[in-house]
């Protein structure tokens, strides 16, 4: 029986190994290059990206683009997901529809609003016929720094509110309805049951949907490109610019050190956040 | 009351589903439809003519070929990888009580709660001394451990679906522990780890930042995209964008009985 006791360490080793290599050693391989220098370890290369001519801008569009989209996308998921449930027939078709999206890559998405947004796209041809414009107008340029944002949150929304949709739905199928009959049998409204019940029990989905999509929404890089090009920083694409560009690596890590520490930051917000309360099941 | 309710959800229904097909539609209609369609004033909702013609120009881009092959090269190998690696590790969480299994189970968690991709940065660097950089080797390792865990939750639990007495009693008529497996088990979770694979090519297929920083000269179709953004003529950049995502609507349909199994098991 001795190999049976081997066997499941046998089995995850592969997977530990190749995590190990393809995850951790390049975790610690980032902090090193972004705290090197050639006299040992410094800050210099946090220096080199805080004098950076677009740092502030890209931190600024990079949460002004979290703090707008990710409650958007929350709201929106939510509702999609209490309107799942509530469907007769046709729950298949909608179903698939509402989760195309998930299999989108981020550029392609950008790319789908940039056909639209563009200066003789579809949204100023619409606007031609309902005789608000008499010409294509631009709104994607540095001119215009209200529209492309707006135009980068209805990508995003458009692109990634399919992932925070199915957590959901998954969560909600856990659910046992038992407990909300037994809160309309005690009286409660649609609403009450909502708030006192649904939402409290769907709790570890919700916390891994925000987790998730709090971390991909600064991981945002080709919806910003396609759409804004490099009129529109973030701190994703500036460290792609160090990277690829000026072959700095080591103000690329820089970056992808705060990047790190952000989605860590925000991961352990929502951890405390939205930890059961006392007398709530774990 | 009723009678305004239904209607209005139904609305809300149906133009929830608009908002998501139509601009796939439009993307299609810029790429696809017609000669002038780009430069058009003002734009026709309509195809003026459903044109081979833009595709077909669209192919000849130089590069685009050898890219959309590099692409399926990576996402072929991400899918092997991801399958070879993470299927024996959900077996064990699903059929052995184990020491360390609750921490193997946390630090596969752990990764999905950490932009992954950005691990290409400092990759780059070790992959040029490993002869690594610029190939679909390297692109398809960082793609799986995107993928991996995925791979790890989904299969565990799709082997908890199946009921363990079918193992023991293949077992007690004489087969040995790997071919109760293989004869027993594989051929019923076969579908979910296929659901398992495409989606790891999906994300494979779909992943921009990763491989555009890991190459150069063999650039995966999203590389290459991001690449000549700049440069390329506008329809030509629809008709990528378009050939992007049918791929993805084919998988998406294909596993999505999967999708929510998937997410509910790992949100717990």
């Amino acid at each position: 029986m001795r190999h049976l006791r081997l066997a499941p360490y046998l089995l995850i080793a592969p997977s530990l190994a190749f995590l190990f290599l393809l995850f951790f050693v390049p975790l610690i391989q980032t902090i090193a290059l972004a705290f090197q220098s050639d006299a040992g370890p410094s800050l210099g290369k946090f220096d080199q990206m805080l004098g950076d001519l677009d740092f502030i801008t890209a931190v600024k569009n990079t949460f002004g683009l979290a703090v707008v989209v990710v409650p958007l996308q929350f709201a929106l998921a939510l509702g999609m997901a209490m309107m799942l449930r509530k469907l007769r027939s046709g729950r298949d078709l909608v179903m698939w529809i509402w989760t195309i999206p998930l299999g989108i890559s981020d550029l392609a998405a950008g790319l789908v609003w940039l056909s639209i947004l563009t200066e003789r796209g579809y949204l100023n041809t619409v606007l031609f016929h309902l005789g608000l414009i008499a010409r294509p107008e631009s709104w994607l340029t540095y001119e215009t720094p209200a529209a492309l944002f707006f135009a980068i949150v209805i990508a995003e929304l458009w692109r990634a509110t399919a992932i925070v949709f199915v957590i959901l739905v998954a969560g909600v199928q856990l659910v046992p309805a038992e407990y909300e009959e037994a809160a309309s049998v005690f009286g409660a409204t649609t609403w009450q049951r909502f708030l006192r019940v649904t939402l409290p029990l769907l709790r570890p989905s919700i916390q891994t949907a925000l987790i998730l999509r709090t971390v991909l929404a600064f991981e945002t890089f080709a919806v910003v490109l396609a759409i804004g090009g490099t009129t529109f920083p973030v701190l994703i694409s500036q460290a792609f610019i160090w990277e690829n560009q000026n072959q700095d690596y080591g103000t690329a890590a820089a970056y992808a050190v705060l990047i790190m520490v952000i989605t860590l930051a925000a991961t352990l917000a929502y951890l405390l956040a939205l930890r059961p309360r006392a007398g709530e099941p774990a | 009351m009723r009678s305004i309710k239904q209607p209005l959800f139904i609305a809300g229904v149906v133009v929830l589903c608009a908002w998501t097909i139509v601009p796939i539609y439009l993307v299609a209609l810029g790429g696809l439809g017609g000669d002038q369609g780009v430069y058009t004033w003002p734009k026709p909702f309509w195809p003026l003519a459903w044109s081979a013609g833009n595709l077909s120009a669209f192919l000849t881009i130089q590069g685009i070929w050898p890219a959309m092959l590099r692409s399926v090269e990576v996402a072929a190998m991400c899918m092997g990888f991801s399958i070879a690696l993470g299927t024996p590790a959900g077996y064990a969480l699903a059929r052995f009580a184990f020491r360390g299994a609750n921490a193997y189970r946390l630090a596969i968690l752990l990764t999905r709660a950490f932009p992954v991709g950005i691990l290409a940065l400092p990759l780059a660097v070790s992959y040029v001394r490993l002869g690594l950089y610029d190939t679909a080797l390297g692109v398809a390792l960082i793609h799986t451990a995107l993928a991996l865990p995925f791979a790890v939750l989904v299969t565990s639990s799709l082997f908890l679906g199946i009921p363990r007495e079918l193992e023991e009693a293949a077992r007690v008529f004489g087969c040995s522990g790997l071919s109760a497996f293989r004869r027993v088990v594989l051929p019923l979770a076969l579908p979910g780890v296929a659901a398992t694979a495409i989606f790891a090519f999906v994300i494979s297929w779909n992943e921009v930042f990763a491989a555009a920083v890991l190459t150069v000269r063999h650039k995966t179709l999203t590389a290459f995209l991001l690449s000549v953004l700049s440069e390329s003529p506008l329809q030509a950049q629809f008709t990528g964008g378009f050939l992007l995502i049918v791929p993805s609507m084919i998988f998406i349909f294909l596993v999505r009985r999967y999708l929510f199994a998937m997410w509910g098991i790992a949100s717990r």
